[in-house]
Protein backbone atom coordinates (compact mmCIF):
# COMPACT_ATOMS: atom_id res chain seq x y z
CA UNK A 1 0.00 0.00 0.00
CA UNK A 2 1.51 3.27 -0.79
CA UNK A 3 1.00 6.24 1.46
CA UNK A 4 -0.37 9.58 0.40
CA UNK A 5 2.26 12.60 -0.04
CA UNK A 6 0.37 14.43 2.64
CA UNK A 7 0.77 11.32 5.48
CA UNK A 8 4.72 10.96 3.88
CA UNK A 9 4.98 14.98 4.15
CA UNK A 10 3.41 14.65 8.13
CA UNK A 11 5.48 11.43 9.12
CA UNK A 12 9.06 13.25 7.61
CA UNK A 13 8.52 16.93 8.72
CA UNK A 14 5.62 16.00 11.94
CA UNK A 15 4.42 19.19 13.16
CA UNK A 16 4.36 20.19 16.77
CA UNK A 17 5.85 17.16 18.24
CA UNK A 18 5.99 17.83 22.16
CA UNK A 19 4.68 18.22 25.61
CA UNK A 20 2.46 20.69 27.34
CA UNK A 21 2.41 20.25 31.10
CA UNK A 22 -0.40 18.43 32.05
CA UNK A 23 -1.03 19.91 35.49
CA UNK A 24 -1.94 23.35 33.96
CA UNK A 25 -5.60 24.20 34.49
CA UNK A 26 -5.52 25.87 30.90
CA UNK A 27 -3.94 22.45 29.11
CA UNK A 28 -6.18 19.39 28.57
CA UNK A 29 -4.84 16.13 27.51
CA UNK A 30 -6.20 13.65 25.53
CA UNK A 31 -4.25 9.82 25.70
CA UNK A 32 -6.24 7.37 23.21
CA UNK A 33 -5.39 4.09 22.11
CA UNK A 34 -3.31 1.04 23.68
CA UNK A 35 0.15 -0.19 23.40
CA UNK A 36 -1.32 -4.05 22.50
CA UNK A 37 -4.02 -2.45 19.72
CA UNK A 38 -0.33 -0.88 18.08
CA UNK A 39 -1.42 2.60 18.69
CA UNK A 40 -1.55 5.20 21.15
CA UNK A 41 -1.90 8.80 20.44
CA UNK A 42 -1.44 11.91 22.92
CA UNK A 43 -3.14 15.09 22.13
CA UNK A 44 -2.94 18.21 24.54
CA UNK A 45 -4.40 21.47 23.87
CA UNK A 46 -3.82 24.84 25.65
CA UNK A 47 -6.49 27.35 25.83
CA UNK A 48 -6.38 30.92 26.39
CA UNK A 49 -8.96 30.74 28.63
CA UNK A 50 -10.09 34.27 28.66
CA UNK A 51 -10.87 33.65 24.46
CA UNK A 52 -11.46 29.75 24.84
CA UNK A 53 -9.07 29.99 21.82
CA UNK A 54 -6.72 26.38 21.70
CA UNK A 55 -3.30 28.75 21.36
CA UNK A 56 -0.64 25.72 21.07
CA UNK A 57 -1.21 21.73 20.60
CA UNK A 58 1.19 19.02 20.99
CA UNK A 59 1.30 15.19 20.17
CA UNK A 60 3.29 12.46 20.66
CA UNK A 61 2.00 8.83 19.05
CA UNK A 62 3.10 5.52 19.07
CA UNK A 63 1.71 3.96 15.84
CA UNK A 64 2.25 3.86 12.07
CA UNK A 65 2.25 6.71 9.30
CA UNK A 66 -1.49 7.15 8.67
CA UNK A 67 -1.66 7.71 12.47
CA UNK A 68 1.73 10.20 13.28
CA UNK A 69 -0.03 12.06 10.20
CA UNK A 70 -3.28 11.98 12.10
CA UNK A 71 -2.43 13.60 14.83
CA UNK A 72 0.28 15.83 13.13
CA UNK A 73 -2.64 17.18 11.06
CA UNK A 74 -4.61 17.46 14.33
CA UNK A 75 -2.55 19.28 16.16
CA UNK A 76 -2.28 21.81 12.94
CA UNK A 77 -6.30 22.58 12.65
CA UNK A 78 -6.60 22.89 16.30
CA UNK A 79 -4.30 25.94 16.74
CA UNK A 80 -6.04 29.09 16.24
CA UNK A 81 -9.74 26.89 16.59
CA UNK A 82 -11.91 28.18 19.45
CA UNK A 83 -12.74 24.91 21.71
CA UNK A 84 -16.22 24.94 20.76
CA UNK A 85 -15.18 24.93 16.87
CA UNK A 86 -12.41 22.10 18.08
CA UNK A 87 -15.45 19.90 18.99
CA UNK A 88 -16.57 20.42 15.58
CA UNK A 89 -13.71 18.47 13.82
CA UNK A 90 -14.61 15.29 12.16
CA UNK A 91 -12.53 12.46 11.71
CA UNK A 92 -13.56 12.24 7.97
CA UNK A 93 -12.08 15.64 7.41
CA UNK A 94 -8.81 13.89 8.57
CA UNK A 95 -9.31 11.06 5.99
CA UNK A 96 -10.62 13.09 3.42
CA UNK A 97 -7.20 15.66 3.57
CA UNK A 98 -4.71 12.61 4.31
CA UNK A 99 -6.07 10.40 1.28
CA UNK A 100 -5.99 7.13 4.19
CA UNK A 101 -7.48 4.15 2.71
CA UNK A 102 -10.40 2.25 4.65
CA UNK A 103 -7.86 0.27 6.76
CA UNK A 104 -6.82 3.26 8.07
CA UNK A 105 -9.74 4.91 8.79
CA UNK A 106 -9.54 3.99 12.56
CA UNK A 107 -6.51 5.97 13.14
CA UNK A 108 -8.62 9.35 11.77
CA UNK A 109 -11.21 8.04 14.47
CA UNK A 110 -8.47 7.91 16.68
CA UNK A 111 -7.26 11.40 16.39
CA UNK A 112 -11.08 12.77 16.93
CA UNK A 113 -11.39 10.39 19.74
CA UNK A 114 -7.60 12.34 21.13
CA UNK A 115 -9.26 15.54 20.73
CA UNK A 116 -12.66 15.15 21.96
CA UNK A 117 -10.94 13.50 25.00
CA UNK A 118 -8.10 16.65 25.79
CA UNK A 119 -10.85 19.25 25.45
CA UNK A 120 -12.88 17.35 28.07
CA UNK A 121 -9.82 16.86 29.92
CA UNK A 122 -9.55 21.12 30.07
CA UNK A 123 -13.16 21.19 30.08
CA UNK A 124 -13.31 19.08 33.61
CA UNK A 125 -10.15 21.12 34.83
CA UNK A 126 -12.43 24.19 33.97
CA UNK A 127 -15.27 23.14 35.66
CA UNK A 128 -17.22 22.24 33.32
CA UNK A 129 -18.92 19.07 32.46
CA UNK A 130 -17.87 16.51 29.87
CA UNK A 131 -19.40 16.60 25.84
CA UNK A 132 -20.23 13.45 25.14
CA UNK B 1 14.33 -22.65 -17.76
CA UNK B 2 13.56 -20.11 -20.34
CA UNK B 3 14.24 -22.53 -23.47
CA UNK B 4 11.35 -24.85 -21.65
CA UNK B 5 8.81 -21.43 -22.13
CA UNK B 6 8.96 -21.26 -25.74
CA UNK B 7 11.64 -23.03 -27.87
CA UNK B 8 11.10 -26.19 -25.76
CA UNK B 9 7.37 -26.09 -25.49
CA UNK B 10 6.60 -30.18 -25.08
CA UNK B 11 4.30 -31.83 -22.35
CA UNK B 12 6.34 -33.87 -20.27
CA UNK B 13 3.47 -36.32 -19.82
CA UNK B 14 3.26 -36.78 -23.77
CA UNK B 15 5.04 -39.93 -24.42
CA UNK B 16 4.22 -40.84 -27.96
CA UNK B 17 7.17 -37.90 -29.22
CA UNK B 18 9.86 -36.15 -28.99
CA UNK B 19 8.95 -32.66 -27.51
CA UNK B 20 7.07 -34.59 -24.93
CA UNK B 21 10.62 -36.39 -24.34
CA UNK B 22 12.61 -33.30 -24.34
CA UNK B 23 10.22 -31.78 -21.98
CA UNK B 24 10.01 -35.29 -19.99
CA UNK B 25 14.32 -35.22 -19.37
CA UNK B 26 14.06 -31.44 -18.25
CA UNK B 27 11.86 -32.77 -15.64
CA UNK B 28 13.45 -35.91 -14.61
CA UNK B 29 16.49 -34.33 -14.96
CA UNK B 30 15.30 -31.71 -12.46
CA UNK B 31 13.66 -34.52 -10.22
CA UNK B 32 17.42 -35.66 -9.57
CA UNK B 33 18.76 -31.99 -8.94
CA UNK B 34 15.99 -31.71 -5.91
CA UNK B 35 16.16 -35.11 -4.49
CA UNK B 36 19.97 -34.47 -4.58
CA UNK B 37 20.13 -31.55 -2.17
CA UNK B 38 17.76 -33.41 0.45
CA UNK B 39 19.52 -36.64 -0.03
CA UNK B 40 15.97 -38.30 -1.21
CA UNK B 41 15.15 -40.53 -4.25
CA UNK B 42 14.30 -38.67 -7.68
CA UNK B 43 10.89 -41.02 -7.38
CA UNK B 44 10.14 -39.51 -3.96
CA UNK B 45 9.99 -36.31 -5.57
CA UNK B 46 6.02 -34.68 -5.76
CA UNK B 47 6.01 -31.56 -8.08
CA UNK B 48 3.73 -28.88 -6.39
CA UNK B 49 2.67 -25.37 -7.56
CA UNK B 50 4.93 -24.78 -3.70
CA UNK B 51 4.84 -25.31 -0.02
CA UNK B 52 1.01 -24.27 0.69
CA UNK B 53 -0.11 -26.87 -1.70
CA UNK B 54 2.35 -29.32 -0.52
CA UNK B 55 1.36 -28.51 2.92
CA UNK B 56 -1.85 -29.09 1.99
CA UNK B 57 -1.33 -32.27 0.52
CA UNK B 58 0.64 -33.59 3.21
CA UNK B 59 -1.64 -32.87 5.95
CA UNK B 60 -5.21 -33.57 4.37
CA UNK B 61 -3.73 -36.13 2.09
CA UNK B 62 -2.40 -38.16 5.20
CA UNK B 63 -5.72 -37.48 6.77
CA UNK B 64 -7.42 -39.09 4.28
CA UNK B 65 -4.86 -42.06 3.47
CA UNK B 66 -4.70 -43.11 6.94
CA UNK B 67 -8.26 -42.63 8.26
CA UNK B 68 -8.60 -46.54 9.31
CA UNK B 69 -5.57 -45.94 11.66
CA UNK B 70 -6.48 -42.62 13.53
CA UNK B 71 -7.38 -39.70 13.12
CA UNK B 72 -5.19 -37.32 15.57
CA UNK B 73 -2.91 -34.63 14.13
CA UNK B 74 -0.12 -32.45 16.44
CA UNK B 75 1.46 -29.56 15.35
CA UNK B 76 2.41 -26.47 16.85
CA UNK B 77 0.64 -22.85 17.10
CA UNK B 78 3.69 -20.94 15.38
CA UNK B 79 3.61 -22.89 12.17
CA UNK B 80 3.03 -21.26 9.11
CA UNK B 81 -1.15 -20.77 8.09
CA UNK B 82 -0.78 -23.14 5.33
CA UNK B 83 -0.29 -25.96 7.80
CA UNK B 84 -2.35 -24.70 10.33
CA UNK B 85 -5.48 -23.58 8.22
CA UNK B 86 -5.11 -27.36 6.61
CA UNK B 87 -5.25 -28.77 10.58
CA UNK B 88 -8.40 -26.48 10.14
CA UNK B 89 -9.94 -28.13 7.59
CA UNK B 90 -8.91 -31.55 8.71
CA UNK B 91 -11.10 -31.06 12.38
CA UNK B 92 -14.33 -30.13 10.16
CA UNK B 93 -13.64 -33.48 8.51
CA UNK B 94 -13.85 -34.63 11.14
CA UNK B 95 -10.09 -34.90 12.66
CA UNK B 96 -8.49 -34.24 15.61
CA UNK B 97 -5.80 -31.47 16.07
CA UNK B 98 -3.52 -30.94 18.74
CA UNK B 99 -1.49 -27.45 18.68
CA UNK B 100 1.26 -26.82 20.65
CA UNK B 101 2.82 -23.98 22.48
CA UNK B 102 6.29 -23.40 22.14
CA UNK B 103 8.43 -22.26 24.98
CA UNK B 104 9.18 -18.42 24.95
CA UNK B 105 12.05 -18.84 22.61
CA UNK B 106 10.16 -20.56 20.20
CA UNK B 107 11.24 -24.43 20.07
CA UNK B 108 8.83 -26.86 21.25
CA UNK B 109 9.36 -28.80 23.80
CA UNK B 110 9.95 -32.59 22.90
CA UNK B 111 7.80 -33.49 26.47
CA UNK B 112 4.78 -31.73 25.10
CA UNK B 113 5.13 -34.24 21.98
CA UNK B 114 5.05 -37.11 23.73
CA UNK B 115 2.45 -35.94 26.29
CA UNK B 116 0.10 -35.34 23.09
CA UNK B 117 0.10 -38.54 21.33
CA UNK B 118 -2.90 -40.91 21.92
CA UNK B 119 -3.41 -44.20 20.12
CA UNK B 120 -5.04 -42.27 16.95
CA UNK B 121 -2.40 -40.07 16.30
CA UNK B 122 -1.37 -40.25 12.54
CA UNK B 123 0.89 -37.52 12.22
CA UNK B 124 2.99 -34.97 13.49
CA UNK B 125 3.87 -31.46 11.33
CA UNK B 126 6.17 -28.95 12.93
CA UNK B 127 8.10 -26.83 10.38
CA UNK B 128 11.94 -27.11 10.08
CA UNK B 129 12.49 -23.55 10.32
CA UNK B 130 9.94 -20.49 11.46
CA UNK B 131 9.51 -18.07 8.42
CA UNK B 132 9.27 -15.07 11.04
CA UNK B 133 11.97 -15.56 13.51
CA UNK B 134 14.15 -18.43 12.19
CA UNK B 135 13.91 -20.85 14.84
CA UNK B 136 15.11 -24.07 13.85
CA UNK B 137 13.00 -27.05 15.84
CA UNK B 138 15.20 -30.29 16.74
CA UNK B 139 13.84 -32.06 14.30
CA UNK B 140 15.79 -35.53 14.67
CA UNK B 141 14.78 -35.80 18.44
CA UNK B 142 11.25 -34.83 16.87
CA UNK B 143 11.35 -37.79 14.38
CA UNK B 144 12.79 -40.41 16.77
CA UNK B 145 9.83 -39.92 18.72
CA UNK B 146 7.36 -40.18 15.87
CA UNK B 147 9.19 -43.20 14.56
CA UNK B 148 9.20 -44.59 18.49
CA UNK B 149 5.16 -44.11 18.50
CA UNK B 150 4.83 -45.42 14.61
CA UNK B 151 3.66 -41.72 13.53
CA UNK B 152 4.51 -40.04 10.45
CA UNK B 153 6.57 -37.19 10.44
CA UNK B 154 6.07 -34.44 8.09
CA UNK B 155 7.67 -31.01 7.85
CA UNK B 156 6.90 -27.74 6.43
CA UNK B 157 10.89 -26.96 5.58
CA UNK B 158 10.04 -24.43 2.95
CA UNK B 159 12.71 -21.53 5.12
CA UNK B 160 15.60 -24.45 5.58
CA UNK B 161 15.71 -26.46 2.32
CA UNK B 162 18.60 -24.77 0.40
CA UNK B 163 19.63 -22.79 2.94
CA UNK B 164 20.61 -25.37 6.21
CA UNK B 165 21.74 -29.18 5.50
CA UNK B 166 18.27 -31.23 5.08
CA UNK B 167 18.57 -35.04 4.69
CA UNK B 168 15.39 -36.41 4.54
CA UNK B 169 17.38 -39.78 5.08
CA UNK B 170 19.73 -39.07 8.49
CA UNK B 171 16.63 -37.06 9.83
CA UNK B 172 14.15 -39.86 9.36
CA UNK B 173 11.73 -37.42 7.31
CA UNK B 174 8.72 -38.74 6.04
CA UNK B 175 6.97 -35.92 4.09
CA UNK B 176 8.54 -32.72 3.41
CA UNK B 177 7.44 -29.41 1.78
CA UNK B 178 9.34 -27.05 0.03
CA UNK B 179 9.26 -24.19 -2.37
CA UNK B 180 11.40 -22.93 -5.05
CA UNK B 181 11.09 -18.96 -4.55
CA UNK B 182 12.92 -19.31 -1.02
CA UNK B 183 16.20 -20.63 -2.63
CA UNK B 184 16.05 -18.13 -5.53
CA UNK B 185 13.76 -20.20 -8.19
CA UNK B 186 10.84 -18.90 -9.61
CA UNK B 187 7.37 -17.99 -8.11
CA UNK B 188 5.00 -20.82 -8.43
CA UNK B 189 5.95 -24.15 -8.50
CA UNK B 190 7.34 -26.10 -5.36
CA UNK B 191 7.54 -29.80 -3.96
CA UNK B 192 6.94 -32.38 -1.26
CA UNK B 193 9.12 -35.28 -0.46
CA UNK B 194 7.15 -38.33 0.27
CA UNK B 195 9.25 -41.22 1.77
CA UNK B 196 9.27 -44.67 -0.38
CA UNK B 197 11.09 -47.21 1.90
CA UNK B 198 10.83 -47.50 5.46
CA UNK B 199 7.75 -46.62 5.80
CA UNK B 200 6.15 -46.68 2.16
CA UNK B 201 4.42 -43.32 2.43
CA UNK B 202 1.04 -42.48 0.85
CA UNK B 203 -1.10 -39.54 0.92
CA UNK B 204 -4.70 -39.04 -0.93
CA UNK B 205 -4.47 -36.84 -3.85
CA UNK B 206 -6.25 -33.36 -3.06
CA UNK B 207 -6.46 -32.36 -7.27
CA UNK B 208 -8.35 -35.41 -9.29
CA UNK B 209 -7.19 -36.28 -12.90
CA UNK B 210 -4.46 -37.67 -14.77
CA UNK B 211 -2.95 -39.20 -12.35
CA UNK B 212 0.58 -37.41 -12.90
CA UNK B 213 3.02 -37.75 -10.10
CA UNK B 214 2.23 -41.31 -9.07
CA UNK B 215 -1.08 -40.43 -8.63
CA UNK B 216 -0.60 -37.97 -5.80
CA UNK B 217 -0.75 -34.77 -8.03
CA UNK B 218 -2.90 -34.52 -10.64
CA UNK B 219 -2.34 -31.92 -13.44
CA UNK B 220 -0.12 -30.91 -16.10
CA UNK B 221 3.85 -30.54 -14.93
CA UNK B 222 4.97 -26.98 -15.22
CA UNK B 223 8.19 -27.49 -17.03
CA UNK B 224 10.15 -24.44 -16.82
CA UNK B 225 9.48 -23.61 -13.39
CA UNK B 226 10.39 -27.45 -12.34
CA UNK B 227 13.38 -26.80 -14.29
CA UNK B 228 14.26 -23.67 -12.15
CA UNK B 229 13.59 -25.50 -8.98
CA UNK B 230 15.64 -28.37 -10.29
CA UNK B 231 18.69 -25.36 -11.01
CA UNK B 232 17.97 -23.64 -7.78
CA UNK B 233 18.23 -27.06 -5.80
CA UNK B 234 21.80 -27.28 -7.97
CA UNK B 235 23.08 -23.85 -7.31
CA UNK B 236 22.34 -23.95 -3.50
CA UNK B 237 24.02 -27.67 -3.03
CA UNK B 238 27.12 -25.92 -3.81
CA UNK B 239 26.83 -22.63 -2.85
CA UNK B 240 25.09 -23.50 0.87
CA UNK B 241 27.66 -24.00 3.25
CA UNK B 242 29.68 -20.65 2.12
CA UNK B 243 26.38 -18.11 1.50
CA UNK B 244 25.51 -20.04 5.52
CA UNK B 245 28.91 -18.41 6.97
CA UNK B 246 28.56 -14.95 4.74
CA UNK B 247 24.68 -14.50 5.72
CA UNK B 248 25.50 -15.32 9.42
CA UNK B 249 28.10 -12.97 9.92
CA UNK B 250 26.64 -10.43 8.26
CA UNK B 251 22.96 -11.46 10.29
CA UNK B 252 25.14 -11.46 13.76
CA UNK B 253 26.76 -8.09 12.88
CA UNK B 254 23.53 -6.46 12.59
CA UNK B 255 21.91 -8.01 15.33
CA UNK B 256 24.87 -6.88 17.60
CA UNK B 257 24.59 -3.36 16.29
CA UNK B 258 21.56 -3.04 16.32
CA UNK B 259 21.32 -4.71 20.17
CA UNK B 260 23.15 -1.50 21.07
CA UNK B 261 20.04 0.55 20.97
CA UNK B 262 18.31 0.62 24.10
CA UNK B 263 15.10 -1.59 25.06
CA UNK B 264 15.63 -3.49 21.93
CA UNK B 265 15.20 -7.51 21.71
CA UNK B 266 15.70 -10.43 19.79
CA UNK B 267 12.60 -12.33 19.06
CA UNK B 268 13.00 -16.69 19.06
CA UNK B 269 16.26 -18.40 20.10
CA UNK B 270 19.71 -17.19 18.80
CA UNK B 271 21.29 -20.67 18.96
CA UNK B 272 18.95 -22.85 16.94
CA UNK B 273 18.05 -20.56 14.22
CA UNK B 274 18.22 -20.06 10.34
CA UNK B 275 21.58 -18.40 9.40
CA UNK B 276 20.04 -15.25 7.10
CA UNK B 277 17.12 -13.88 9.77
CA UNK B 278 16.99 -11.95 12.64
CA UNK B 279 13.67 -10.48 14.15
CA UNK B 280 14.23 -7.99 16.78
CA UNK B 281 11.44 -5.82 19.02
CA UNK B 282 12.33 -1.95 19.31
CA UNK B 283 9.92 -1.07 22.37
CA UNK B 284 7.54 1.48 22.13
CA UNK B 285 7.98 2.22 18.54
CA UNK B 286 5.45 0.92 16.14
CA UNK B 287 6.70 -1.81 13.28
CA UNK B 288 5.09 0.19 10.19
CA UNK B 289 6.05 3.63 11.39
CA UNK B 290 9.17 2.05 11.57
CA UNK B 291 9.36 0.42 8.33
CA UNK B 292 8.00 3.95 6.58
CA UNK B 293 11.56 5.39 7.99
CA UNK B 294 13.33 2.83 6.61
CA UNK B 295 11.61 2.39 3.34
CA UNK B 296 14.42 1.58 1.07
CA UNK B 297 14.87 -1.34 3.27
CA UNK B 298 12.75 -4.49 2.06
CA UNK B 299 12.40 -5.87 5.87
CA UNK B 300 8.26 -6.75 7.25
CA UNK B 301 6.69 -6.40 10.81
CA UNK B 302 4.70 -8.50 13.14
CA UNK B 303 2.93 -5.18 13.30
CA UNK B 304 -0.89 -5.43 13.55
CA UNK B 305 -0.68 -2.03 10.86
CA UNK B 306 1.23 -4.31 8.03
CA UNK B 307 -1.63 -7.03 7.87
CA UNK B 308 -4.89 -6.90 6.52
CA UNK B 309 -6.55 -8.10 9.94
CA UNK B 310 -5.13 -5.77 12.31
CA UNK B 311 -4.13 -8.49 14.57
CA UNK B 312 -0.23 -8.46 15.52
CA UNK B 313 1.87 -11.28 14.37
CA UNK B 314 0.49 -14.74 15.98
CA UNK B 315 3.58 -16.38 15.99
CA UNK B 316 5.36 -13.78 18.22
CA UNK B 317 2.06 -13.98 20.28
CA UNK B 318 2.23 -17.22 21.04
CA UNK B 319 5.89 -17.24 22.06
CA UNK B 320 4.13 -15.52 25.26
CA UNK B 321 5.29 -12.04 23.88
CA UNK B 322 3.11 -9.60 24.89
CA UNK B 323 1.55 -7.70 22.07
CA UNK B 324 3.35 -4.47 22.00
CA UNK B 325 5.98 -6.44 21.38
CA UNK B 326 4.72 -8.33 18.77
CA UNK B 327 4.00 -4.47 17.36
CA UNK B 328 7.35 -3.61 17.70
CA UNK B 329 9.18 -6.39 15.60
CA UNK B 330 10.90 -5.84 12.64
CA UNK B 331 12.09 -9.12 10.32
CA UNK B 332 15.46 -8.80 8.80
CA UNK B 333 16.03 -11.70 5.81
CA UNK B 334 19.39 -11.60 3.83
CA UNK B 335 19.97 -13.38 0.96
CA UNK B 336 22.45 -14.02 -2.00
CA UNK B 337 22.60 -10.57 -3.13
CA UNK B 338 22.67 -8.93 0.22
CA UNK B 339 26.11 -6.80 0.37
CA UNK B 340 28.01 -5.54 3.55
CA UNK B 341 27.32 -2.09 2.10
CA UNK B 342 23.40 -3.04 2.04
CA UNK B 343 24.46 -4.21 6.19
CA UNK B 344 25.92 -0.81 6.95
CA UNK B 345 22.82 1.13 5.34
CA UNK B 346 20.07 -0.81 7.40
CA UNK B 347 21.94 -0.40 10.73
CA UNK B 348 22.28 3.19 10.27
CA UNK B 349 18.70 3.96 8.96
CA UNK B 350 17.27 1.64 11.67
CA UNK B 351 19.19 3.23 14.48
CA UNK B 352 17.81 6.96 13.07
CA UNK B 353 14.32 6.05 12.66
CA UNK B 354 14.28 4.10 16.00
CA UNK B 355 15.43 7.11 17.88
CA UNK B 356 13.07 9.62 15.45
CA UNK B 357 10.28 7.39 16.48
CA UNK B 358 10.45 7.43 20.09
CA UNK B 359 11.48 11.21 20.52
CA UNK B 360 7.32 11.09 19.38
CA UNK B 361 6.36 8.40 21.05
CA UNK B 362 3.96 8.89 24.41
CA UNK B 363 5.01 5.37 25.64
CA UNK B 364 8.65 6.09 25.21
CA UNK B 365 8.41 9.31 27.05
CA UNK B 366 6.16 7.21 29.80
CA UNK B 367 8.47 4.55 30.41
CA UNK B 368 11.16 7.10 30.28
CA UNK B 369 9.66 9.10 33.27
CA UNK B 370 9.80 5.51 35.21
CA UNK B 371 5.63 4.86 34.54
CA UNK B 372 4.32 1.18 34.46
CA UNK B 373 2.91 1.01 31.56
CA UNK B 374 1.30 -2.28 32.51
CA UNK B 375 -0.42 -0.09 35.08
CA UNK B 376 -2.02 2.53 32.98
CA UNK B 377 -5.52 2.47 32.18
CA UNK B 378 -5.87 2.38 28.00
CA UNK B 379 -8.52 3.35 26.35
CA UNK B 380 -8.85 0.57 24.03
CA UNK B 381 -10.28 0.91 20.69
Amino acid sequence: MAYSEKVIDHYSNPRNIGTLNKDEKNVGTGLVGAPECGDVMRLQIQVNEESGIIEDAKFKTFGCGSAIASSSLATEWLKGKTVQEAMEIDNMAIVEELALPPVKIHCSVLAEDAIKTAINDYREKQGLEAIV
Amino acid sequence: MLPYFNSKFGNAASRNHSFGWTAEEAVDYAREQVAKLINASPKEIIFTSGATESDNLAIKGVFEMYTRKGNHIITVNTEHKAVLDSCKHVEKMGGEVTYLSPNEDGLVNLADIEAAITPKTILISIMYGNNEIGVLQPIEEISAIARKHDILFHTDATQAVGKVPVDVMAQNIDLMSFTAHKMYGPKGVGALYVRRKNPRVKVTSQLDGGGHERGMRSGTLNVPGIVGLGKACEICQNEMADEAVRLSKMRDRLEKELLTIEEAYVNGNVEHRLPHVANISFKHVEGEGLMMGIKDLAVSSGSACTSASLEPSYVLKNLGLDDDLAHSSLRFGFGRFSTDEEVDYAIDHVKTAVHKLRDMSPLWEMYKEGIDLKSVVWQEH
